[in-house]
Order: structure tokens, then sequence, then C-alpha cells
């Protein structure tokens, strides 16, 4: 009988005072919990994706509550996030939905080569051969890393450009982050128009490279009514909070490189 | 004594290394190694669980186990090691705040990691002293860092290989740490 029992014993009482220790540990050592921190974190989604910069959710409900990181970071979260968190912060929060955007339109038919790339297939690897297989060193090389790291199939190659899938798109960042060429932005989701192009150099150059750039006409911002539109470095740019989405721009760009 | 504690850390690190020639601890090796610092950082932790878990069952095994119930040992050692992590985390996370974002999210991880168990029983197999289990312990951490170490170079490099696609993943990674595994043979004199 004690053979069996004074074992049980001594794992019993080992148990025992490993809880008992670690119970009071907990309670002594530990921090007392922060109300105002659990109350953000329950308002994150929870899905740790990093899309707001930061590692995890708990990093980020972190630096929500000292107050170095904007509380409309979140961006899978959209609106439901946004509306817990003004709750709990008790400030508004504006929280628009937001979409991943490829600004370039150089597809193989539109846009001319330098030279014929036969290495890996990845956009990285071309990228840092001479800027790329393109002649326009602004635009999409193709290859798809974008494609590769998208974790909800949002992104397809079409033609040598990637495309992205408005109504797949949870807007986490990572083809953002993927891009050598840093061709995709994050845009709001809303009805606006964009400028599907990144090519800084002038019009005469541009025009030479690719069917559809830009080439800083200057064309949409005299139409344009609502002084959304500026060029720069012969590139123009839609103010997203002006612009209407009246489509004027669109009609009247000789390149048409203006897209909703 | 002095030569001997120096050929027993040798051997931890090289020719009996944890993860290359016993095969403990193989999860976090293949886990946590995808990038150099993460998985320099689980070596530490690692490094530092060994010392203790093997510090608190020496005594533990010596005067309560040895004679009538070392058949125990491996359960009272599970219980003790999984609370000594949990109370080393705790205690960290109250007084060494920087350490604690350096090691402290892998402390979890390794509350039943079987090379930190695996060196608790080795150590009575091979009936070392206090002091040398100790010092046992601290070639088997160095060691296995080392090897988290080398196989994260490892992988670094595989990131940017032009891999088969059959062979891509944890395929691949498996054939890499059986190559680095066996160059660790070499040091045993295979």
């Amino acid at each position: 009988m004690l053979e069996i029992l004074i074992p049980v014993i001594i794992v019993a009482v080992i148990g025992l005072v490993l809880g008992l220790g670690l119970s009071l540990a907990g309670k002594y050592l530990s921090d007392p919990p922060d109300e105002r921190l659990e109350a953000i974190r329950e308002a994150l989604p929870g899905a740790n994706c990093g899309a707001c910069g930061y590692t995890g959710c708990d990093d980020y409900a972190a630096a929500v509550k000292d107050g170095i990181a904007e509380p409309n970071l979140c961006i899978p979260g959209g609106k439901d996030t946004a509306s817990a968190l003004s709750e709990v912060l008790g400030v508004e929060i504006s929280a628009t939905e937001q979409v991943a955007f490829v600004a370039c339109g150089g597809d193989c038919y539109k846009a001319s080569t330098k030279y014929a790339y036969s290495g890996m297939v990845s956009c990285a690897a071309a990228a840092a051969l001479y800027d790329g297989p393109m002649d326009c060193a602004f635009g999409c090389i193709g290859f798809g890393d974008c494609a590769k790291v998208c974790e909800y199939g949002g992104i397809e190659i079409v033609d040598g450009v990637a495309r992205v899938d408005i109504g797949t798109c949870k807007a986490c960042g990572k083809c953002v982050n993927v891009c050598p060429k840093k061709v995709i932005k994050m845009v709001p989701k809303e009805n606006n128009l964009k400028v599907r192009c990144l090519n800084t150099d002038k019009g005469g150059k541009t025009m030479k490279v690719c069917q559809v750039g830009c080439i800083g006409c200057t064309k949409c911002v005299k139409v344009c009514k609502y002084d959304a539109i500026k060029v720069e470095n012969f590139l123009a740019k839609i103010d997203p909070e002006k612009c209407t989405g009246c489509g004027e721009c669109q009609l009247v760009c000789p390149r048409g490189c203006i897209t909703k | 004594m002095i030569s001997s504690i120096v050929s027993i850390i040798l051997a931890g690190i090289f020719t009996d290394n944890m993860v290359l020639a016993k095969f403990l601890g193989i999860c976090p090796f293949l886990g946590v190694s995808k990038k150099v610092s993460t998985a320099v950082s689980m070596g530490g932790a690692v490094t530092i669980v060994m010392l203790l878990a093997t510090a608190v069952t020496w005594p533990i095994y010596h005067f309560l186990l040895e004679e009538k119930y070392s058949y125990l040992q491996t359960i009272v050692f599970i219980l003790i090691i999984a609370a000594l992590v949990q109370l080393l985390e705790i205690i960290i996370k109250k007084f060494l705040k920087s350490l604690y974002k350096s090691f402290g999210i892998y402390l979890s991880l390794i509350t039943t990691n079987c090379a930190v168990l695996g060196i608790t029983l080795l150590n009575f197999t091979e009936n070392y002293g206090y002091i040398e289990s100790l010092f046992n312990a601290l070639g088997a951490g160095l060691g296995f860092t080392l090897a988290m170490f080398i196989f994260s170079g490892v992988r670094v490099r595989l990131e940017s290989s032009n891999i088969p696609k059959s062979l891509q993943g944890l395929p691949i990674t498996l054939i890499a740490a059986a190559l680095v595994s066996l160059s660790f043979m070499g040091f045993a004199g295979m």
C-alpha cells in the first residue's frame, strides 16, 4: 500500500508547493491588470496581422494606451473596431475603409522592356538587376511577389501587371511591404479617382516607355472643379479628401491613366 | 576538475550537441529559426532555463527520489520545469522589462521543451555531480544556441533561393537540418 501511496504523496506535495508558489508569485509580483489596456485590447480584432505596424494586437493596444499610436491604424477592424475604440477612449475616430491599389497600368502590351529577364520569378530578384526589366523604372514588374504574399488571394497578375480584387482585399498591407518598386499603396475604398502611374520622369521620356504613363500635361488639373489634382514632377496626384469622383479628369486624360 | 569541466562544456556544444547529435528540442529548432535575432533569443532563453532546471532538479532527485522512486523523475521534472519557467517569466516581467521583451515571449514556449527535460535526465545517466551538472547544462544551452544560430543563417539563405516547388517549405528545411546535423557529426569523429 505504501509503495503506491508514497509516490502519490511526493508528486502531490511537489505539485501543491509549486502551485502555491506560482499563485503567490502571480499575486504579489505581477503588475495589476490595466483595465483601460484590456478594454482597448478587447476592442481590437485580435488577428495579430501587423497591419498597424506593431507586432500584434497586444503591442498596438499598449501603444494606443500610452498615446504613442493613433487609434485609427487598425485597418482589418474597419468601422466596427473604430467605433468600439472610440467608445473606450472617448474620442471620435474617423476610419475610412481602405484597399490596396496598384499604381501602374503598364502591362506587357503598353509598357516596353529593356532586357529579357530569365532569372528566378521574383520581383525582388528582378528589381535588383538594373531596376528591373521594364523600361519604366517606376512600374510594376509583374512577377507577382504581392500575389504570393497575399493571404486572401486578392491579387492577380493580368498581362504582367498586378491587379487587386477590391472585394477580396482586407487591406492588411502585406503587398505594400513586399513590393520592391513600392507600386502598391493603400487608398480609401470610397468611390474616388486615382492616378494609375508613379512615373516622375519628364513627359517625353515617359511617353517613350509606356502608353499609359502620366506625362504631367495638367489637363486634369484644369478640368477639376474641386481643386483636387496637382501635378508635381510630371506626375498628377489626386487628393482623396477633395475628390468627389465626378470623373471629369478621367474623360479628359489623354493617357488614360486616371481610374476609379 | 577544470579539464573535465572544459571537456563537458565542449562536448555539450560540439560532439553531443542537443539538437544536432541527440535530436532533442527539434520543435523550436524548426519553429523559431526563421530569423537570426529570434533564434538567438530563443537559444538564450533555453540556456537560462536549462541552468535553472538543472540547479533545482539535481537536489530534488538526489535527496528525494534517488533510492526508491527514481521512476518518478520524468513526471516530477516536467512539473518542476513548467512551474519554474512560469515563475521565471513572472519575475522577469516584473523586474527586467527589457529582458522580458527579448526573451519573455519565448519562455512560455519552452515550458515543455524536451531539450530542457532531456538535459536534466541526462545529468543522472552520466552520474554528474552538482557542479558538473550545471556546466553540462550550460554547455548544452550554448550548443543549442549555436545550432539555432547556424540554422537560422541557413534558413535566411533558403528564403532567397530558387527551390523546386515540391521541396518548398518544410521539406527543404528538414533536408537543410539534416545537412547541418551531418556536419556536426564530424566533431564526433564520424
